[in-house]
């Protein structure tokens, strides 16, 4: 018997795994050739490839046409002509705004983007600045910039035989409603003994405020006025994106909280809104704001072109808006609405520090899936004669200076791209906003 | 030590501060804004139309249109009624919604379940075309495919011919046409009858499987009979079917059916637009459907076909039959965009009526109506399906 044995004292090599399940043509074999019909799918998907990607990118690339001055340069061409979209991209951006006036729409994209970008990433401080800013200072700034400012208001309150209309009786109707309002507030609030004072306050800095931004608005800033039926491209797409997304999301909030309501008529006049709204097509409900409401007002009040397109859209945003925040709201458990009753809290407390916080964050992916279905549906105003991107892009067809073959195909794949990387940005901007404030209570 | 036992008494306390009251008082000033809006709107549009001579009242509907329509179900000319218009528009509108909706699940259901594929190429495609489709606004891909797709299409004189005596030009796509001559009613009845047998045979196998857990073939039986019994009465009948093939006749094709471009372009955008969506709410439900169904349905000893079909499916159709429905109605509701390429839907049509008459507080009353109706049928039907296939819990 010998003695010897052996311990072996490391741990042998590992050995590479073995050849057939690494590499490329392991993974190649494992995802793409895996059976029989496995093989044929793949095989039909590269022929599909084959079939559409080549063609594409020698339209868009190879074979197009960079610059020119007019058709001649893209007639014959088997490609995009970019160079029409060239000569027409001030067009495709600004509609018909002046020429020299356009630096003020340059200025109003460079400050909603400034304003934008810092609030969208999360490590930027001034969060709360940068709400009002967005809120109350850009929308000034933007109206007086784009619209040139300088609005006249007439009074609304008293009858014209007492003051004539003008800018003076507007202010002292201003001032008579803010009394107005100020002694309800304080009377409401003395009356369920709580202090006077403070909601007065209240109210009279909202006054205020609105009434800071009236006087900049009224104030002749030398800009020249444009209005609105020279607006067109981007701008107005993005006008109504911005103007709807802003309206919609706390009327959106308000109205699903109406529907979840206890008062038996707040409820039922939510839900009528809600669906009627939800139940018709965003067309019918643009001609009936472009047909309808100038019957509604009385005859002396015109609404403009674009605010009435803006109304209408804002509602339709609005009722759908509510569904997805009425989601987030069933989603809370009950436990929560209870501990905050149990703490003491106020319903308007309750709801905008325990229940909202949580149910907007749940339905995030819903909020944006309908921004993005607004931003989509700017183009709809086509239809009632407004020119968004869209309809820049259609009306530039009938310039006979630049029809080829192949104009529509390059305007509409212009147009394409430009909604699609905003949409597509928007909604990866949610997956991740999603992912960042995922506390880890989903169910996973 | 006296203890002030005064301190709190609840009739002090405010009515005001009494949610009920409180609640009253909310309700009372929302219907009273509501009556006075309401108020103002009726008497402000009654002025309104008084002063630029519109009577209202559905009177107009009577009276001789005097516009063609491009397509119509029914007889209609120029000399038919408004009324008559609006109801051509409307079966317009149900036609390309039906269609639309038919042809999106079937591509929706394609792509969502090759987005969850094992083959990488497919579910890159499938992605591919979701989040392209999807991102581009619905009318711009209308514009695309008329515009651009079939009004490029070279001119009846040098049509593309597909196989089956098809031909698409820029006048539309012409399909040859079935002709029914005498005696061809039997046909129509046979159908008809193999549909009910069918049926039957469905009841009866599932009565049988139940029974004594045979199976039997519904869907090859039910198939076979569908095609045989037409055949045998379309033999014993004497063959009298033909068809009529479109043929070029000087400048334009005779005979066969027309199928105008703007219908195929509208239908092909919605289609392929509403399929990206309702790829995403199949895979959705799909995935909603936990791994362990599947391995244990595999336990079991079922292939993968019956496991997706017996298991999967019937399980993922509850999550997917919500959204589903309202995507039935947004496509429904998206074919309004028709007006755009003046395709004649209800929209559409409404539209030339109402620029005609001027009666815009009644046609777009129609549209509204005609809508909410169409929304709210489809929810019912669809809210009855999905409490029948809903899970039953015990």
């Amino acid at each position: 018997m010998t003695d010897i044995s052996y311990v072996r004292k490391e741990m042998a090599p590992s050995q590479p795994a073995p050849a057939s399940t690494v590499g490329p043509v392991a993974w190649a074999r494992k995802n793409l050739f895996a059976s029989i019909p496995d093989t044929i799918l793949t095989l039909v998907s590269l022929w599909l490839i084959w079939l559409l990607v080549p063609p594409l990118i020698e339209f868009a690339f190879v074979n197009a046409v960079w610059s020119g001055e007019n058709r001649e340069a893209c007639i014959g061409q088997d490609g995009a002509c970019w160079a029409y979209v060239k000569a027409y991209l001030p067009q495709f951006i600004y509609g018909r705004y002046p020429d020299p006036e356009r630096w003020r729409v340059n200025l109003t994209f460079l400050l909603f983007f400034g304003g934008l970008i810092p609030m969208m990433i999360p490590s930027v401080p001034f969060k709360r600045e940068n709400v009002i800013y967005m809120l109350v200072v850009f929308p000034t700034v933007a109206l007086v910039l784009l619209t040139g400012g300088n609005m006249d208001f007439n009074g609304f309150l008293l009858p014209d035989t007492v003051i004539a209309p003008s800018m003076l009786k507007f202010w002292v109707d201003y001032a008579i409603l803010t009394a107005i309002v100020m002694a309800a507030a304080a009377g409401i609030a003395k009356a369920s003994q709580s202090r006077a004072a403070p909601a007065a306050i209240s109210v009279l800095v909202i006054f205020g405020v609105l009434a800071a931004i009236m006087v900049v608005l009224e104030i002749d800033f030398g800009l020249r006025p444009v209005p609105t039926e020279l607006w067109g491209g981007l701008l107005v797409t993005l006008v109504i994106a911005v103007t709807g997304i802003a309206v919609s999301l706390p009327l959106g909030v308000a109205l699903a909280l109406g529907r979840r309501s206890k008062m038996p008529i707040v409820r039922l006049v939510s839900i009528i809104f809600i669906e009627f709204w939800r139940g018709v097509p965003l067309i019918t409900v643009l001609f009936m704001s472009s047909v309808m409401l100038p019957l509604f007002v009385p005859e002396n009040l015109t609404i403009d072109k674009l605010l009435r397109a803006l109304i209408g859209v804002a509602l339709f945003a609005a009722a759908y808006m509510a569904e997805v925040i009425r989601g987030g709201l069933q989603a809370i458990p009950k436990g929560q609405y209870e501990g905050a009753q149990a703490l003491g809290l106020t319903y308007w407390q309750m709801m905008y520090h325990i229940i909202l916080p949580q149910a907007l964050k749940l339905v995030i992916p819903g909020i944006v899936n309908t921004f993005i279905g607004l931003f989509k549906d700017t183009t709809l105003v086509l239809i009632i004669g407004l020119f968004d991107l869209l309809g820049q892009v259609q009306s530039s067809f009938t310039d006979p200076n630049w029809s080829s073959p192949y104009q529509s195909h390059t305007g509409y794949l212009f147009a394409a791209t430009i909604f699609w990387i905003f949409c597509f940005g928007m909604s990866r901007y949610s997956v991740w906003t999603e992912r960042r404030l995922d506390t880890g209570h989903k169910k996973r | 030590m006296a203890i002030q036992e005064t301190a709190r008494t609840p009739d002090k306390a405010s009515v005001l501060n009494d949610p009920k009251v409180r609640g009253w008082i909310y309700q009372i000033v929302v219907v009273a804004l509501i009556v006075w809006f309401g108020w103002e709107i009726i008497t402000n549009t009654a002025e309104n139309l008084k002063a630029r001579n519109i009577a209202g009242g559905f009177g107009f509907l009577n009276i001789n249109a005097g516009f063609g329509i491009t397509q119509s179900l029914i007889t209609y000319s120029e000399l038919s009624s408004y009324g008559r218009a609006l109801v051509v528009g409307l079966l317009n509108t149900l036609l390309v919604a039906g269609l639309g909706v038919f042809f999106a699940t079937i591509f929706g259901f394609l792509i969502g379940v090759a987005r969850l594929s094992n083959n990488w190429l497919i579910s890159r495609i499938a992605t591919v075309y979701v989040e392209v489709l999807r991102n581009i606004p619905l009318l711009l891909q209308i514009f695309f495919w008329y515009f651009a797709v079939l009004r490029a299409v070279p001119n009846p004189r040098d049509s593309i011919a597909l196989p089956g005596d098809v031909f698409l030009n820029n006048r539309g796509l012409f399909t040859p046409r079935v002709i029914f001559e005498e005696g061809s009613g039997l046909i129509g009845w046979s159908v008809l009858a193999a549909i009910v047998v069918w049926i039957g045979i469905y009841f009866w196998a599932r009565r049988r499987q139940e029974a004594t857990g045979q199976q039997f073939p519904v869907f090859l039986s039910g198939l076979g009979l569908l095609i045989v019994l037409p055949i045998l009465a379309w033999l014993v009948t004497g063959m009298p079917l033909s068809l009529e093939t479109p043929e070029l006749r000087g400048f334009n094709f005779v005979g066969g059916t027309r199928i105008i471009p703007e219908f195929v372009g509208l239908l092909l955008a919605l289609s392929a637009y509403t399929a990206a969506f309702i790829a995403e709410i199949v895979r959705a439900g799909i995935m909603a459907v936990s791994h362990g169904q599947t391995e244990a349905a595999h336990a079991l000893g079922l292939r993968n076909g019956p496991t997706l079909r017996l298991v999967i499916i019937p399980q993922a159709l509850r999550v997917i039959i919500p959204p589903l429905t309202s995507q039935y109605l947004n496509l429904t509701k998206n074919s309004s965009l028709a007006v755009a390429i003046a395709y004649p839907d209800l929209v559409s049509v409404g539209g030339t009526v109402l620029n005609q008459t001027g009666q815009a507080v009644e046609v777009i009353g129609i549209w509204m109506a005609v809508y909410l109706s169409i929304s709210v049928l489809t929810s019912m039907f669809m809210n009855w399906y999905n409490s029948h296939i809903a899970l039953v819990e015990r």
